[in-house]
């Protein structure tokens, strides 16, 4: 008898529904698997047949032949367990013919017959939604990922007789405690606070404005001037997540199966710093059938590169695509996958391999050093830099003398948030949510200069030998400080002020050309 | 630069000579000396006998004052017709020369690589001038790659062809050092521009003073040793930087397009010791944006300058007219 059950496969980010089919024919006892499944899904065979008998569900002997279509997608992972199993009680007359019609099902099963949790359950239960499924069976660990598709009815089992229970009379035990009130979660800042940071009045600044226009930051600076601290303190003042954008960071954060079970919605920006020794795959994503990396799992977060030039060349290098286009592509011989990567780049760095430099007098560097040093942050990657800011070394006045607390991360929030509603009033129908995603072609439209405004940029681009790019940063950024200042038109201030941030060009004799920098002595001035 | 002008620029550097001490134009300088070399391969040409020259070393890694004193050295001793001497290196040997080419006076470069191989790579834009405002001179042969050892034998050259050593910014263990005792075995007069004590930077120099060194408070120093006629007296100098100094302070003031935060920013940079936008902002009890915006607005308009990045000083007058 011939039976059928939707299952999905995920492919990168993507959830693509798939029919599990199954048959039961008189013939030579045999269990046939086909539709392009890897051995892990080739192996669910042993695990239903024991799973079966530990359940006290008998088979039929027969001759059983699943597939799994579309037969030209490759099916891997442990969704199918379930899906299979049930699609076979169907077959056999153990479940009502028509039990299966409409149901969706994924979950791995245990020897034991109880179902275990699997990836990515809350964008398959959105894919159920748009596939027009009415009923989503899925392991119980796993039901408040789906509830957070609220307009579909998920039904969570812990074992196969619950399955079975659930598809013969419509009822489960009862599921009050595997559904933990998965209310909001706390958008609460943690314990690190920014008035604990001393002094750094410039780099607070900054990491202000790189926050409020989702700018690329560089805070560069001795060891021990506070930079490690003021980025751990970023996530406090990040802007809060629109509904939409809950949605596509828990996806991915299911799919790479990090979902904390008791709250299924990432409501709070990820903070992702991933450690200098990361390769470009765990940097990129990876693997035969790629799975988000770093990059993706900060997608409309932040991404924290301690000690910068320490990274590999080769891990710095790639982030310089997603860094433009906002999203990775990844190419395998199993396809093409596209991950999300909107985020903000913050890193913190030494000016050489002792740190001390430009100190000269405490700097044991050779020039060489210091050269080869700066040098593995290539020029491609600094030019998508929109801030840069030195930290100096903290003032014993403000370090301990100090006894006024310094603002608190809740205060500049608040600012923080006002800016961005401003944002998304001037992105309204648009695909950009902050400043700093605004494309060359309408830099004109959204930012807006008065006269005094233009002639320093002017200057300033004669006379620092601002490149194109550097003088569109220069200008979004400007846009950011403007509506920081709550002005609908950049002012003078406003580009005097990003002016100051700009990414320093290489130092002057570097270059060949025979050109001299007047004002800027720059940082690698050896 | 246009790209053509660029390659012309290449392309107009005059061929590589040779000359050997039989020759009536070697160096005068050297002649005398013992331990000189056989043959010199040259670009441009050789340093003049009938006029005074004055060797400028110092450190590689040098402050913002040390850029300052050698370039601003460089160009009043170039402007009274002096030869600069140097080895074309990082640090203050190229912005002395730079300083020198700058006030279009003769400036040679003693490499210790052959004599058509630029070394320091970066230094190229003042390779190409020093080849045609003076000169670029090597005992090693063509072709030569950089090698440690040769620069410390260039090092004799360089003090052989000066009638004066002056030492910049030299800490206490420093290459300068080899260049000092040649110049003083081949019986040269060193001077040194002293520094601020404690500052490491300046040790070597301090300690040369200290042991007898010529002390080079002011470009006059070296014009007087070298019986050289200066614009005017040292303490006219001083007052003439002070006058200036009032005369930028006054015009910060009185400029119009400035608001009073600019103003007030401005007084509180000093002219050597940089600061950093922190201190201001502390100093002054004003928002860092406030400091920030007002510190460009300043460097726009050419009354304050960013020496390293991150830290601001006043503009600088020059030492001495």
């Amino acid at each position: 008898m011939y039976s059928q059950i939707s299952s999905a496969v995920v492919s990168g980010l993507d959830i693509i529904p798939v029919t599990v089919e199954t048959d039961m024919s008189d013939g030579l006892p045999q269990f046939t698997m086909v539709g392009y499944v890897s051995a892990q899904v080739r192996e669910a065979e042993d695990r239903i047949r024991t799973a079966f008998r530990n359940s006290n569900i008998e088979l039929p002997v027969k001759r059983v032949t699943i597939n799994i279509s579309p037969a030209d997608i490759r099916k891997n992972g442990s969704f199918y367990d379930l899906p299979i199993a049930l699609s076979l009680l169907a077959s056999a007359g153990l479940i009502p013919p028509h039990s299966l019609d409409g149901v969706m099902a994924v979950g791995e099963l245990s020897l034991s017959g109880n179902i275990n949790s699997v990836r990515g359950a809350l964008p398959v239960a959105s894919a159920a939604l748009s596939s027009g499924i009415r009923t989503l069976i899925l392991p119980a660990a796993n039901l408040a990922e789906a509830r957070a598709i609220r307009r579909l009815s998920s039904v969570g089992i812990r074992t196969l007789n619950e399955a079975v229970g659930f598809l013969r009379h419509g009822k489960t035990a009862e599921d009050a405690d595997c559904f933990t009130a998965a209310g909001p979660a706390a958008a609460d800042t943690g314990d690190e606070d920014f008035s604990e940071v001393r002094g750094q009045q410039t780099a607070r600044r900054a990491a202000e404005i790189a926050v409020s226009g989702f700018h690329n930051l560089i805070l560069a600076g001795v060891p021990g001037a506070g930079k490690t601290m003021l980025a751990k303190r970023v996530p406090s003042i990040l802007p809060s997540l629109t509904e939409k954008e809950c949605l596509e960071i828990s996806t991915i954060y299911s799919i790479a199966g990090l979902l904390d079970p008791a709250h299924p919605m990432i409501r709070r920006r990820p903070f992702r710093s991933p450690h200098h020794t990361a390769s470009p795959q765990a940097l990129a994503g990876g693997g035969q059938v790629p799975r988000p990396g770093e990059i993706t799992l900060a997608h409309r977060g932040v991404l924290f590169l301690d000690e910068l030039p320490e990274f590999s060349r080769k891990s710095l290098e790639i982030l310089r695509q997603p860094l433009e286009e906002r999203e990775i592509v990844i190419s395998r011989a199993s396809g093409c996958f596209r991950f999300p990567a909107n985020f903000l780049l913050l890193a913190a760095m030494n000016h050489c391999p002792c740190g001390q430099f430009p100190d000269r007098n405490r700097c044991t560097c050779s020039p060489w050093d210091i050269r080869a040093y700066t040098a593995r942050i290539s020029k491609a990657l600094m030019d998508r830099i929109d801030l840069w800011v030195e930290c100096p070394a903290v003032s014993y006045a403000d370090l301990l003398t100090d006894n006024k607390p310094a603002e608190s991360s809740a205060d500049i929030r608040l600012r923080v948030e006002a800016v961005r509603l401003r944002e998304a009033e001037r992105f309204r129908g648009t695909p950009f949510h902050f400043n700093s995603e605004i494309p060359p072609g309408s830099i004109r439209q959204f930012c807006e200069m008065d006269s005094e405004a233009e002639i320093r940029l002017s200057r300033m681009y004669d006379s620092c030998h601002l490149s194109a790019r550097s003088c569109h940063r220069v200008l979004k950024v400007a846009r950011t400080i403007a509506d920081m200042d709550g002005s609908d038109v950049i002012h003078g201030i406003h580009i005097d002020e990003a002016l100051t941030f700009r990414t320093p060009e290489k130092s002057p004799n570097e270059d060949d050309t025979g050109f001299r920098y007047q004002h800027i002595t720059a940082w690698t001035d050896t | 630069m246009h790209v053509s002008q660029f390659s012309e620029e290449w392309n107009s550097i005059p061929d590589i000579r040779l000359i050997t001490p039989d020759d009536p134009s070697w160096p005068g300088r050297m002649r005398p000396l013992s331990g000189m070399p056989k043959r010199l391969y040259y670009i441009g040409s050789l340093p003049r006998d009938d006029l005074p020259s004055v060797g400028i070393i110092g450190s590689r890694l040098c402050s913002p004052y040390g850029h300052k004193t050698a370039a601003e050295f460089g160009r009043i001793l170039a402007q009274a017709g002096i030869q600069i001497i140097s080895g074309m290196a990082v640090g203050v040997d190229g912005y002395a020369q730079e300083g020198a080419l700058e006030a279009r006076g003769l400036s040679f470069a003693v490499l210790g690589s052959g004599a058509d191989v630029c070394y320091p790579h970066k230094n190229g834009h003042l390779y190409r001038r020093l080849c045609r405002q003076g000169g670029v001179l090597s005992e090693l042969k063509p072709g030569t790659k950089p090698y440690g050892p040769y620069f410390a034998a260039r090092n004799r050259i360089i003090s052989a062809l000066s009638d004066i050593l002056l030492v910049v910014e030299a800490k206490m263990k420093s290459g300068t050092n080899i260049t000092v005792d040649f110049a003083l075995a081949q019986g040269k007069t060193v001077f040194a521009v002293p520094g601020r004590v404690g500052d490491h930077l300046s040790d070597g120099c301090n300690y040369l003073i200290s042991q007898g060194a010529g002390i080079a408070y002011s470009p006059k120093a070296i014009l007087d040793e070298l019986k050289l006629p200066s614009f005017c007296s040292f303490e006219a100098a001083c007052r003439m930087k002070e006058e200036a100094e009032k005369r930028l302070e006054k015009s910060v003031l009185e400029d119009p397009s400035l608001d009073p935060s600019c103003k007030a920013v401005f007084r509180e940079l000093s002219e050597q010791d940089p600061l950093t936008a922190d201190a201001l902002s502390q100093k002054l009890n004003l928002p860092a944006r406030v400091v920030l915006s007002s510190l460009t607005s300043l460097i726009l308009s050419g009354y304050a300058e960013e020496p390293v990045r991150g830290k601001y000083t006043k503009a600088s007058s020059p030492l001495y007219q």
